[in-house]
């Protein structure tokens, strides 16, 4: 394997990683919001409390490491990336600034209010829908360039069926993973009510998650008939990721092991956005960039890689830490000790 | 070509970021250690007044996080967004301590995460306190981290540039630049001395709104004491600094010090206005820039003369640079004073001029890591790549940065205005008199 390979397999793992972890945490907060809305609030909102308060921050860090890998591996993204993106990232900083800090005035200051309730949930539902859009970008024919700079085409963009239905994947997906998740975690907590809320949530999201996803492999075709040649060649990763998602409707379905569910889903999704990346290959931005011209030198890459084996072996130690204590530590989940400073 | 409107915008909303992110993380780097060490005091011995103060700076420090944390994203995605060109030079160079700050992030958000979430879950409080040290560790790591960064950008080296190719890079030989000894120490101790001087800040101002309680004295004590030392620690390190400066960066600091003409002997300019070119009003100490500079009174130092007219920066870092060396002295003084009144128990430390001085000296000390860091960034100028590249060629050619700049000093104002209030509440509704009693309650003891 060369090493701009592992590079972007690197990166592409830590933005799986955010695209798990954030869809939890957005999808936990439209819930927490409608469940407010709808009267529902006391089944869910010590859930959702329970799971959040500890990882907000962690969730926060994949993202930082995705693009600040990016720019180290492929510093030539800075200049393209960072040359368009200007106004759909500065959006996504403003929403992510907004929920992440009100997160932090509400959980430690002032529990309860009902007006940032709102603001979280729905923020937690646009942010998705406006880091989707730097995914739409990369399929091509949206930047051209001008006087040797690359320029984005807004209309073109916005008028796209593209655009939108992969904005509606997001959104589904998060609300979907998000459900699965908690209804596991609620049945961890034994808490029936919350459990049946959650579990009829994530059946009823499970549909148009994967209607937008098998939509969008359709629409490749007209807008990218290169990518979606290349996706038609892994058909078979598709495929398994598709048995995947039946396997966790069923056992959700029949209120069989959530845990396990949650499992088949993280392999669903694995699996497609491994597919989906492997099948974008070589480009970062059609056709402009690929992973061997964005590379960036050779002893930066050997040194980036080092840093982040040595990083690893920090991290993972620590991760299965913070996990033992919030997320399988039976006392803290069932909320019977609470050690809020 | 470069596209002056995006650039004058992409400036101001830089400098803007930069200077609203720098209050949190310098925050963010020294409560920490402050919290660590009123948690092992408490601990040593034994006293219930240390824990809680820990306790409670937590709870502050949470808040004052979150921004961090959020402004921190804004400025790392910005870099690119503004710079497009300079960061595409830079990470090949630069970014291998970029991208291990991430990491001493996720360490520091990982063990936060626990640490919060588990007072008086361990038997034994020196497992909690454990717990705090990689927190503190990382916080002050991604300081050291970030500050090579910039270091780099002063003092850039390792690589070597062939018809416009990078060749030969060496990210090693580029992160231990001759700017980062001083800098990286400069800027972690100077976080250590402010957020000192904030925390006797805020003891002192309870002490003054009424409460007389041993609780805040015993803060304003501690925290006094730490800020002596690393007050102290930062008039050493900034004096280091001026002799980096002399010898890497001498137009840096020569503009910062009016020097004009090269001479030996020079001395030192303090305060004073310009007056077509004129400098009036200043006060003149002796052979003092020459020993600043290189430690001896007659050695020559670099005037302004032997630059070219474009390369020279902007000469009104020299306010910046006498407000950041005054609060440095008058902090040392400050906190010197105190001190020595309470081993010679002067009464006059404990009046209320004198505590009113010392809740202005946490507003003082943000105010020179806003001056320090505006001297340098600016005294840098007109590069962002010291020899290299100039700012004006690293900005992005995009239109709509000035919409931007408007969104996001929009953000900023809210953020501020968040935090201000959320803090004020959250210690207002919970005094630390009712939460003394409700835990003795709780352990059913006497609540005195
Ligand atoms: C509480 C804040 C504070 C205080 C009291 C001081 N400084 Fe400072 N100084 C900083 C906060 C700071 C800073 C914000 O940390 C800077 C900005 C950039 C940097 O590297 O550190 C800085 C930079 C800086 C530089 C420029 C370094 C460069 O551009 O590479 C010099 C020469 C000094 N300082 C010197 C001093 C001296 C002689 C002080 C005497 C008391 C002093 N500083 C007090
Ligand atoms: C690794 C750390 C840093 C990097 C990579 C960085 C990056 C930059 C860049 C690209 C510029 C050029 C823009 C300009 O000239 O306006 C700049 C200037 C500036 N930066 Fe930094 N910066 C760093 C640290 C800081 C910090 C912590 C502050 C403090 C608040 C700061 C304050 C400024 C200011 C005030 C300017 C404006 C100079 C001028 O426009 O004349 N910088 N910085
Ligand atoms: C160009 C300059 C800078 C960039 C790009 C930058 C980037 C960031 C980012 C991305 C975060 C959020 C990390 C997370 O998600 O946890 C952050 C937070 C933080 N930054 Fe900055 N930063 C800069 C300047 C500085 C400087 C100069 C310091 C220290 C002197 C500093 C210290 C911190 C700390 C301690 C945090 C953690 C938040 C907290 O504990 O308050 N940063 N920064």
């Amino acid at each position: 394997m060369n090493l701009e390979i592992l590079g972007i397999l690197v990166l592409w793992t830590f933005l799986f990683g955010y695209v798990i972890v954030a869809s939890v945490d957005f999808g936990a907060g439209f819930f927490n919001a409608y469940s407010v809305y709808s009267g529902k609030k006391h089944i869910l909102t010590n859930i959702i409390q329970r799971y959040l308060s500890p990882v907000w921050e962690v969730t926060n860090v994949f993202l930082v490491f995705f693009f600040v890998g990016v720019v180290g591996f492929f510093p030539k993204t800075a200049f393209y990336y960072g040359t368009i993106l200007l106004v759909p990232a500065s959006i996504s900083i403003l929403l992510l600034a907004i929920r992440g800090s009100y997160y932090a005035f509400e959980t430690y200051g002032s529990r309860g209010h009902k007006g940032y309730a709102f603001m979280y949930g729905l923020s937690g539902l646009f942010i998705p829908a406006s880091l989707s859009i730097v995914l739409t970008i990369s399929e091509g024919g949206f930047v051209s360039m001008v006087d040797g700079n690359p320029v984005l085409d807004y209309w073109a963009l916005f008028s796209s069926p593209l655009t939108w239905s992969i904005v509606v994947l997001s959104l589904a997906a998060v609300l979907y993973i998000s459900a699965v998740f908690l209804t596991w975690y609620a049945h961890k907590a034994k808490d029936t009510k919350a459990t049946e809320l959650m579990r009829k949530y994530a059946l009823l999201w499970a549909f148009p998650t994967i209607v937008t996803a098998g939509g969008i492999i359709v629409e490749l075709r007209f807008h990218n008939p290169e990518h979606y040649a290349r996706i038609l060649d892994l058909w078979w990763l598709f495929a398994l990721s598709f048995l995947m998602f039946i396997g966790t409707v069923w056992l959700i379905w029949n209120r069989k092991n959530y845990g396990r569910a949650f499992g088949l889903l993280a392999g669903q999704f694995a699996l497609a956005f491994y597919a989906y990346g492997f099948s974008h290959y070589p480009y970062l931005l059609y056709p402009h960039l690929t992973i061997y011209d964005g590379f960036t030198n050779k002893a930066m890459a050997i040194s980036l890689v080092t840093a982040f084996i040595a990083g690893l072996c920090l991290l993972i130690p620590s991760l299965y830490l913070l996990l033992r204590l919030f997320l399988f530590d039976k006392k803290y989940v069932e909320g019977k000790s609470d050690y809020h400073p | 070509m470069v596209n002056e409107e995006a650039l004058f915008f992409s400036r101001i909303l830089t400098e803007l970021t930069l200077s609203f992110h720098i209050i949190y993380a310098t925050i963010g780097v020294g409560i920490p250690l402050m919290i660590m060490i009123a948690q092992w005091v408490g601990i040593k011995k034994n006293d219930e007044h240390y824990i809680l103060l820990a306790r409670r700076w937590t709870r502050g420090f949470v808040i004052t996080v979150a921004v961090g944390v959020v402004t921190g994203t804004a400025i790392g995605l910005q870099l690119s967004l503004l710079w497009p060109n300079f960061m595409e030079l830079a990470g090949n160079v630069i970014a291998l301590p970029l991208f291990m700050e991430t990491f001493a992030f996720f360490f520091e958000a990982i063990f936060l995460g626990i640490y919060l979430y588990t007072w008086d879950r361990f038997e034994n409080q020196r497992k909690h306190l454990l717990l705090l040290i990689p927190v503190a560790v990382g916080a002050s790591f991604s300081a050291v981290f970030i500050t090579m960064v910039n270091a780099f950008m002063n003092a850039p080296q390792g690589f070597e540039l062939v018809d416009g190719q990078l060749v030969n890079v060496n990210p090693i030989v580029a992160m231990f630049n001759p700017a980062m000894p001083t800098k990286v120490a400069h800027v972690v101790v100077t976080a250590y001395m402010t957020s000192a001087f904030v925390l006797a800040s805020i003891a002192a101002f309870r002490l003054l709104k009424g409460s007389n309680h041993i609780y805040h004295k015993k803060a304003l004590s501690l925290t006094m004491k730490l800020g002596l030392i690393f007050s102290i620690a930062a008039a050493i390190i900034g004096d280091f600094s001026g002799k980096y400066l002399a010898e890497y960066q001498p137009e840096k600091l020569a503009a910062a010090e009016w020097h004009f003409e090269t001479e030996g002997k020079a001395p030192l300019i303090m305060y004073g206005v310009l007056d077509d070119g004129e400098v009036k009003y200043a006060i003149k100490l002796p052979f003092a820039l020459s020993v600043l500079a290189h430690n001896d009174p007659t050695a020559e130092v670099l005037g302004l003369d032997k630059f070219p007219e474009d390369e020279i920066p902007p000469l009104y870092i020299h306010y910046l640079f006498d407000i950041m060396v005054t609060i440095g002295v008058w902090m040392v003084v400050l906190s010197f004073v105190f001190w020595i009144g309470m081993k010679r128990r002067w009464p006059f430390i404990h009046k209320k001029w004198f505590r009113w001085l010392i809740v202005l000296g946490g507003p003082l000390s943000i105010l020179a890591i806003e001056a320090g860091w505006w001297m340098a960034e600016v005294g840098r100028q007109p590069w962002v790549l010291r020899g290299l590249m100039r700012t004006a060629d690293g900005a992005t050619s995009s239109n709509h940065v000035d919409i931007m700049l408007v969104l996001f000093a929009g953000l900023y104002i809210v953020l501020a205005i968040g935090t201000i209030v959320i803090l004020s509440r959250m210690f207002r509704k919970n005094p630390v008199e009712r939460e003394l009693e409700d835990r003795a309650a709780e352990k059913g003891g006497d609540p005195r």
